[in-house]
């Protein structure tokens, strides 16, 4: 079976079905992070395969790159905040902050 | 099958098994080389789609920089002599219902649905049309992200030092 | 010598006491000594206001001088078309005059004041409201507009409030103010009325362009009788401020004030600025609206002459004697003497402010003695004031060589032509008869006062002739009373400069066919004259006037000298017994000295009317109003005891009920809000599943 953008897109809809899982699933902040990361990865495997196989350049590849410039800004954005987190609850443990019940 | 696709489903068996050890082991140090895996997996997978200059930033900015961001946090968080840097997971039979549906539904929207499917031939270089891109039509763009990246980066800084 | 010079120094003449009135009032805590910035603020109005006549009457003759500048613009309005409302100045003949009557008597009040006043607790505040009174006594006499004239003309009412009630600390005084404020009140109504209706006629206020329009033929509501109705509205202003009957009852009482301010105001100034007024308008009155006016005149002329015979307090023979000169004005305007009214005007406010000053010299000196059966013989104590008193008395007499006799013989011929000329014979009756009266009770004031044996030997011994500052107005005003200011000819203003030189002959406006006879346009003026409306007295007129003056002239000064030589046997030899006189006409002399009784017939009918209808009306409240209410708080109690069953039972019930129904679907719905990140997340997962079900598109 050849490979076309069929192929690239299932790729993509797993990685990103495993980024939400592990977003959901994780306690500690940092894996959460982490399943973040895989999801912006899986929208870029979608840009750059309907750029690859599109008729509009490489506009794609373009905003693939800003995807990422993006989430090296959230990356450290994220980390901060965490860092912040941890001074205020001692851990990084994202299902015991659930302060906003109250 | 020829080597093109070989190649192709190499990378995407090694994506997604990497990022599901991401996201079930137990060991948050481990999860963080499994990623690293995942994002060399991922730049393969821009090479076998002619994207040349983004496969090579991923690996820089990704594996060089928002990893070793992370595994920076993992240290600072946990206490690095103890043994126990795992994290434990939460309501994992939901989530794999609800992220098992997702996807059923969603392969099944991409598979019956009927591509448009223009160029298939594998571009020249990237780097130069990307580069006339950014520098022309999308400058403000490029500007923009320029300033954001910066004001995020003091911020982060700022947030971190109190 | 400009136009715009003449304007300017008009406007500081204006400006002048209100910058005296303000500093005075704000300094006058701290400074004890500002009141000479006032009375200095005077001085320099008063030379201002002489240099004002003097220019105008050298330079510009035969022209007004008006200046205005806009208001208000209210732009388009619907119905009336553009409306624009200016503010200006007009200095003419008469305005220049009268602003420097006005200071004269003003100035030398303050002057006056000075010692008369000296130690009263708010000593600097009484010279500020002087100043308040003489600025706006300076707008009346200098606007060019009537909404400007309505404003100054309700300023100086507040200022004579203010100074008649200025010893409030008594209540008659306080009373007194409030009474003449209140009954002022009735005239300005019928005068707002009247301009009101001048202005919706032609949308304008001023003076010049309502005479105008009057001159084109444009009446209001295109109707002589509405101009008429226009003429008698703006002059029931002049009753309330002039006193004229019958609205006369406030002047007396306003006596009540410090007696420099009864010399200011209610002699010389304020009660002139209704003849002012009339004369201002006088070129819009109809024949009807003068017969009225003249009527109106007639009446004030004659009742407080009445009741000035039998009066005992000094300042209230005065000040009916004020209202009975005021009278005779009024009633001059109304038989066309316009010339001889101002001129009496103007010499009246000189002599009757000598009065005036007079009595307060002699209040003064008799440490606030006002009865004059305590007084006499106070001539051989008070020379100055008693001569000063006498020549007044002789000028309002109208003697010989004095001003009074020049312009009361003046309005005595003026009725007599007007009489001839239309059969109202009933005028120059009056007029005659008043003066009669005048000179009795003038000169029943100066025996009972001056001559005679002191009847209070304690008050007598205590009294003493005035320093300079009070002694100094008395002269001047006294000497002002004599003819040769007015005209070298002692027997007739004909020949002086005042009645043939500074005062023209009024314009008339109104329709030909509106006026009397005689006052309608001659045909040989007509042609003669460039303006149609230019000249008015007709030829007849002149005529029967130049028949009039003598038999006038010999008819008043006989009158005169009767009054005069009846007062002296009865009070002076003793002839005749004034005791025994009273008595035999007992009701008469009751009548007269309770004032006609028109007090008590404003308390019975008016104050009595009012307070019936507040008892119908309370008792309408109390019975009917209150009935109404009282039912339907009970209608209102039995209806909220139904509805609060009601309420009980089945809204509450519901109420209840949707409370545990929606504590039961909370109860429910809270396992869902745990506040966790990561279960919100699975349920958006779930959502966007049954979402994209629902929606897929195979």
């Amino acid at each position: 079976m050849e490979v076309t953008l069929t192929h690239f897109l299932i790729v993509s809809t797993l990685l990103f079905s495993l980024g939400i899982y592990g977003i959901v699933t994780r306690k500690n902040a940092i894996m959460v992070l982490m399943g973040i990361e895989l999801i912006l990865n899986a929208s870029n495997i979608n840009f750059i395969a309907f750029s690859r196989f599109g008729n509009f350049g490489l506009q794609g590849q373009l905003f693939a790159l800003f995807v990422i410039v993006l989430a090296a800004a959230e990356a450290a954005i994220a980390l901060a905040i965490v860092l912040n987190v941890y001074k205020t609850f001692v851990n990084v443990n994202v299902d015991e902050i659930d302060e906003l019940r109250d | 099958m020829n080597v093109y696709d070989l190649i192709f489903y190499l990378f995407a068996a090694l994506t997604l098994l990497s990022a599901f050890f991401v996201v079930t082991t137990r060991n948050i140090v481990r999860a963080a080389f499994f990623l690293l895996f995942t994002f060399f997996g991922v730049a393969g997978i821009y090479v076998l789609l002619g994207a040349d200059f983004v496969a090579i930033v991923q690996l820089i900015v990704y594996v060089g920089g928002i990893l070793i961001l992370l595994i920076f946090g993992v240290m600072i968080t946990n206490k690095i002599t103890s043994v126990d840097i795992k994290a434990g997971t939460i309501q994992t039979l939901p989530a794999a219902i609800g992220v098992g549906l997702f996807t059923g539904i969603i392969g099944a929207v991409i598979l019956n649905t009927d591509w448009f499917i223009a160029n298939s031939e594998m571009p020249e270089s990237t780097l130069s049309t990307l580069g006339k891109m950014l520098l022309n039509e999308y400058v403000l763009v490029f500007e923009l992200l320029g300033i954001l990246l910066l004001v995020a980066l003091i911020g982060a800084a700022s947030m971190a030092r109190k | 010598m400009s136009e715009s010079f003449l304007i300017n120094i008009s406007v500081i003449v204006l400006f002048l006491p209100l910058l005296g009135f303000v500093v005075t009032l704000l300094l006058g805590k701290k400074i004890p000594k500002i009141f000479f910035f006032e009375v200095f603020v005077l001085f320099a109005g008063l030379v201002l206001s002489a240099i004002l006549l003097f220019g105008k009457l050298t330079y510009f003759a035969d022209t007004k001088i008006v200046s205005e500048f806009k208001w208000i613009d209210m732009g388009n309005v619907p119905v009336f078309g553009s409306i624009n409302i200016y503010l200006g100045m007009l200095i003419d003949d008469i305005s220049a005059l009268m602003i420097v009557v006005v200071y004269i008597v003003s100035f030398l009040v303050h002057f006056f004041s000075i010692d008369y006043m000296k130690g009263d607790i708010r000593y600097n505040r009484y010279f500020a409201y002087l100043g308040l009174f003489t600025f706006s006594m300076s707008g009346i006499v200098l606007t060019h507009n009537m909404l400007m004239m309505y404003i100054f003309w309700e300023l100086v009412g507040i200022s004579s409030y203010l100074l008649i009630g200025f010893w409030y600390e008594k209540k008659s005084a306080s009373d007194a103010g409030k009474k003449a404020f209140i009954v002022n009140r009735i005239g300005d109504l019928g005068m707002l009325a009247g301009l009101l209706i001048l202005f919706i006629t032609y949308n304008t206020f001023s003076f010049e362009q309502i005479f105008g329009e009057i001159a084109k033929g444009n009446l209001p509501f295109n109707s002589e009788f509405w101009l008429t109705v226009t003429g008698v509205l703006i002059f029931c202003g002049a009753i309330g401020k002039s006193a004229q009957f019958p609205l006369h009852v406030w002047l007396p009482d306003a006596m009540e004030g410090p007696t420099p301010v009864s010399a200011l105001i209610h002699a010389a100034t304020m009660v002139a600025a209704g003849v002012y007024l009339v004369v201002r308008v006088f070129g819009i009155l109809t024949a009807d609206a003068m017969l009225v006016i003249a009527a109106i005149g007639a009446l004030s002329a004659f009742i407080p002459a009445t009741i000035a015979l039998t009066q005992n307090d000094i300042k209230r023979v005065l000040a009916y004697s004020t209202v009975s000169q005021l009278g005779y004005m009024i009633m001059a305007l109304g038989v066309g003497a316009y010339k001889f009214a101002f001129f009496h005007l103007v010499t009246h406010a000189f002599f009757k402010a000598c009065l005036f000053l007079g009595s307060g010299s002699v209040i003064h000196a008799m440490h606030h003695e006002q009865d004059i059966r305590n007084m006499g013989g106070l001539r051989k104590k008070m020379p100055i004031t008693y001569a000063t008193f006498l020549l007044s008395s002789i000028a309002i007499s109208g003697i010989p060589l004095t001003s009074g006799f020049l312009s009361k013989d003046g309005i005595l011929s003026g009725t007599f032509a007007f009489a001839s000329l239309t059969g109202h014979w009933l005028f120059p009756f009056v007029g005659f008869l008043v003066a009669l009266m005048t000179a009795f009770y003038m000169f029943r004031l100066v025996i009972l006062t001056f001559h005679g044996e002191p009847r209070d030997q304690h008050k007598y011994d205590h009294a003493h002739e005035s320093k300079f500052a009070m002694a100094m107005p008395l002269v001047v005003l006294s000497v002002l009373s004599l003819f040769f200011w007015y005209t070298p000819n002692p027997m007739s203003p004909d020949a002086g400069w005042f009645y043939s030189k500074w005062i023209k002959n009024p314009v008339i406006y109104t329709p030909e066919n509106a006026r009397w006879d005689f006052m309608k346009s001659d045909e040989a003026a007509i042609s003669e004259s460039s303006e149609q409306h230019d000249i008015m007295y007709s030829e007849t007129y002149t005529k029967a006037l130049h028949h009039a003056h003598w038999p006038a002239v010999i008819l008043s000064e006989l009158l005169a000298i009767c009054g005069i030589l009846l007062a002296f046997t009865m009070y002076q030899w003793k002839k005749i017994s004034a005791d025994k006189l009273t008595e035999r006409f007992k009701p008469l002399y009751n009548f007269s000295l309770n004032k006609w009784y028109f007090d008590e017939l404003y308390h019975k009918t008016f104050v009595a009317g009012t307070l019936g209808l507040s008892w119908l009306v309370a008792w309408f409240d109390r019975v009917i109003v209150d009935g109404i209410v009282d039912g339907s708080a009970t209608v209102t109690k039995a209806v909220s005891t139904f509805t609060g069953r009601f309420d009980n039972i089945v809204v509450d019930g519901l109420v209840n009920f949707m409370a545990y129904l929606s504590a039961f679907i909370g109860l429910f719905f809270r396992r869902f809000q745990t506040g966790k990140v990561q279960t919100y997340i699975i349920m958006v997962i779930f959502s966007i599943v049954i979402l994209l079900f629902l929606f897929k598109s195979f």
